[in-house]
């Protein structure tokens, strides 16, 4: 699915990636952890095509083909989509028009038609009923006003609709009341399949609990300083990350 | 080559030998009492009305164009104009849109114009556009039931001089300014709208228009005038980019509301901006004025502006009813090397009068723009409120956008409220729309058309539609 082969970023001439290796195979949940300032939301940037990065060194292949020479918006119709960590307001446009554009906009590069009305506000309505959110939020302007949980579950309910090969979630549970997290994490272990994978940035052992992660990557200063499965999550939440960081100088 | 030359000269000759030769379709250029008396004796226009167009131009003739504005043109010389042309013969016209600019013709196909209406927009020779022919008598036979009188300007003057006498001037008297002046003395065009007391205008008066907007001339007079009780939409433009061999476009919009009437006027406007250069453009110097003369009385403006190399243009109101209500919701758009100097007045005279202006102005490439809106609140004006809202949008860093809000207010029981931004296109909010999977170029429609939504939904519907088209197109190519 995703294979990073020791990718080097940086910003305004600073090194933020520092070699990064990840790979993550069709059906796979990988979560990221790391401290503050280590890379995480650098990582997702470069990989939905964020022009603000520059890559300096390596490779990323997504689905066979180099994901670095492709347009931030031919990645997303190849089925990577992501989820900000801020979503960022859009005044004047309704949230289900962007939807339905976003939609459209892939099946299109499928080379399918437009989607029919009827069938388009059936799928979004079960959609949102599934992610807890009521009518009016499709009538309103693109995260403007929604409160921080529900610009989370607004991401989400666009990846339902429009179903990513793999999904980037970067911090999907910050924000998040405890009821929240829990129609958050059902949203995305909805998407789980055998052909369909997640890569999650998170802080919190709390949001591993509710979406089981295959491996853990623990990101440290640019680089993968460790890669385990879920227990290395416990691990961190109990000892924090310095460890890490003595066991790698030593 | 040599041939057509001489036929050019031979043309000139022709037409300057005819000062006063009434047989003549052309006016030599220049501009003088003979000039003037030659247009009204065309218009077959009564005595009075030729004594009223002189008395303007004697005023025009003390007066000196403003300098004050936001805008960069080189001088205008108004001797070198010619003031009155018929409308081309169908000989000299393209004889078929095979013979069109084939970059217009695209450009008609994404605005979605009708088939029939494009040929006619880009000046093709049609006789008798069929369906044009009898929506029009259909129109009119309805307006005709309702007692609406529509017709243009100068058949006003000859059927309805009472109605004509009675109001013209008394909303942009003759020296108001100096296009206005201008535009007293020479005008030649536009439209007559009385709506009678009681009457709800049957339709919106459009349709009609955008058949015949390719023939729109470059002074209009409009004058729409509603009785007590009576509503009229009217709507004027098109969003066809029209070109046109006059440079110069001086128009004056008349509205009188009496007690209880409604006014509402929409204009999307989209003259030839002229090349990337701005060469060739239209100069858009405009003076449009509602008076809400009755208690009670609503105007509304609103208008979507996206041509002209430059545009002068301040739809006002003056709101002397008691109650009275004056609207301005506007978006101007800006692209290449086009100026635009633009906004409001708002004048509360009654008591308890409300004004809104939404304006949402948009420069891109390397144009400038210019908001610039006047309320006043005279003494008497107990209880007037005024909210504004004014925001700029800029796609790129070679464009600008200033504002000039003017208050005075002399009335301390009055309020007013002024909001103003100026944003930048977000990159962000590309960056988000584009990682769903929109491409660059619809993304910025999406934010720009959301950008602009207060305004679109004061249009009619199907006008709406067009505006958002009609952005895209303004606006292709400005990001990347
Ligand atoms: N324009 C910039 N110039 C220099 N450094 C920058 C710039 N933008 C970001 N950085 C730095 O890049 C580093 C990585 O930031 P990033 O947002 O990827 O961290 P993160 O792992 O997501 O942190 P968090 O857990 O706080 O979200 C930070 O130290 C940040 O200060
Ligand atoms: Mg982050």
């Amino acid at each position: 699915m995703l294979e990073i082969k020791d990718l080097h970023a940086s910003i305004d001439g600073t090194e933020i990636l520092k070699g990064i290796n990840l790979t993550i195979n069709p059906g796979e949940v990988h979560a990221i952890m790391g401290p503050n300032g280590a890379g995480k939301s650098t990582l997702s940037a470069v990989l939905a095509g964020n022009e603000g990065y520059e890559v300096t060194q390596g490779t990323i292949t997504f689905e066979g083909e180099d994901l670095l020479e492709m347009a931030v918006e031919d990645r997303a119709r190849a089925g990577l989509l992501m989820g900000f960590q801020y979503p960022v307001e859009i005044p004047g446009v309704k949230n289900v028009y962007l939807l339905k554009a976003a939609l459209n906009a892939q099946r299109e590069a499928r080379g399918e038609g437009e989607i029919p009305a009827p069938e388009f506000m059936k799928l979004v309505r079960e959609k949102l009923a599934y992610m807890k959110m009521d009518n009016s939020f499709l009538q309103r302007a693109v995260n403007e006003g929604f409160s921080g949980g529900e610009k989370k579950r607004n991401e989400i309910l666009q990846m339902l609709v429009l179903q990513p090969k793999l999904a980037l979630l970067d911090e999907i549970d910050s924000g998040l009341d405890i009821d929240a997290m829990k129609v958050v994490s059902q949203g995305v272990n909805s998407l789980r399949s055998e052909d369909r994978s997640i890569l999650m940035v998170t802080h919190y052992q709390r949001l591993l609990n509710h979406i089981e992660p295959d491996v853990v990557h623990i990101l440290m200063d640019g680089r993968v300083v460790k890669s385990g499965d879920k227990t290395l999550a416990t691990e961190v939440e109990d000892r924090g990350y310095d460890w890490l960081t003595e066991g790698s100088v030593a | 080559m040599a041939s057509e030359e001489m036929e050019q000269l031979v043309r000139r000759e022709y037409t300057q030998g005819f000062v006063t030769d009434i047989e003549s379709d052309t006016a030599p250029p220049g501009l003088n009492e003979d000039t003037i008396a030659f247009i009204s004796k065309k218009k077959e226009e009564p005595q009075w009305m030729l004594d009223w167009r002189l008395e303007a131009f004697e005023q025009w003739k003390k007066m000196s164009e403003p300098d004050w504005s936001h805008l960069d043109y080189p001088p205008i010389d108004y001797q070198a104009i010619s003031y009155f042309s018929a409308p081309k013969k169908p000989e000299d016209r393209p004889q078929s849109l095979d013979e069109v600019d084939p970059k217009l013709l695209e450009t008609y196909e994404k605005l979605g114009i009708p088939l029939h209406e494009r040929a006619a927009l880009a000046g093709v020779a049609v006789d008798a556009v069929f369906d044009s022919v009898s929506v029009t008598t259909t129109f009119k036979d309805k307006l005709a039931e309702a007692g609406v009188i529509f017709c243009s300007i100068s058949e006003a003057i000859r059927e309805h001089p009472e109605l004509v006498k009675q109001y013209l001037g008394t909303v942009v008297s003759r020296g108001d300014n100096f296009f206005a002046a201008l535009n007293s003395a020479v005008f030649t065009d536009g439209s007559f709208v009385y709506v009678p007391e009681g009457v709800e205008c049957p339709m919106e008066l459009s349709t009609y228009f955008r058949i015949n907007a390719a023939n729109t001339g470059q002074f209009e007079r409009t004058l729409i005038i509603c009785d007590k009780q009576a509503q009229v939409s009217y709507l004027e433009g098109c969003t066809a980019p029209q070109r046109d061999e006059n440079q110069l476009h001086a128009a004056v919009v008349e509205l009188v509301a009496l007690d209880d009437a409604y006014i509402k006027y929409s204009t999307v406007q989209n003259w030839y901006p002229g090349d990337e250069d701005g060469k060739g453009g239209i100069y858009n110097f405009v003076t449009k004025r509602g008076d809400c003369r009755g208690d009670r009385s609503k105007i509304s403006w609103t208008q979507v502006e996206t041509g002209s190399a430059i545009t002068w243009k301040y739809p006002s109101c003056l709101l002397r009813g008691d109650d009275s209500v004056g609207e301005f919701y506007s978006v101007a758009v800006t692209n290449g090397r086009q100026q635009a100097d633009t906004g409001t007045k708002m004048i509360h005279i009654g008591k308890n009068t409300k004004s809104t202006i939404v304006s949402k102005g948009i420069a891109a490439g390397r144009s400038d723009q210019a908001y610039r809106g006047l309320v006043k609140i005279l003494p008497r004006a107990e209880n007037a409120r005024n909210f504004t809202q004014c925001d700029s949008l800029l796609i790129g860093d070679q464009c600008g956008a200033h504002t000039f809000p003017y208050q005075e207010i002399s009335n301390s029981k009055s309020m007013v409220e002024h909001e103003a931004t100026t944003s930048k296109i977000g990159e962000d909010q590309l960056f988000y729309c584009q990682s769903r999977g929109i491409n660059e170029e619809d993304a910025v429609n999406m934010i720009v058309n959301g950008f602009c939504k207060d305004v679109f939904q004061e249009l009619p519907m199907e006008f709406a539609v067009e505006a958002e088209a009609l952005l895209s197109v303004t606006l292709e190519g400005s990001v990347g």
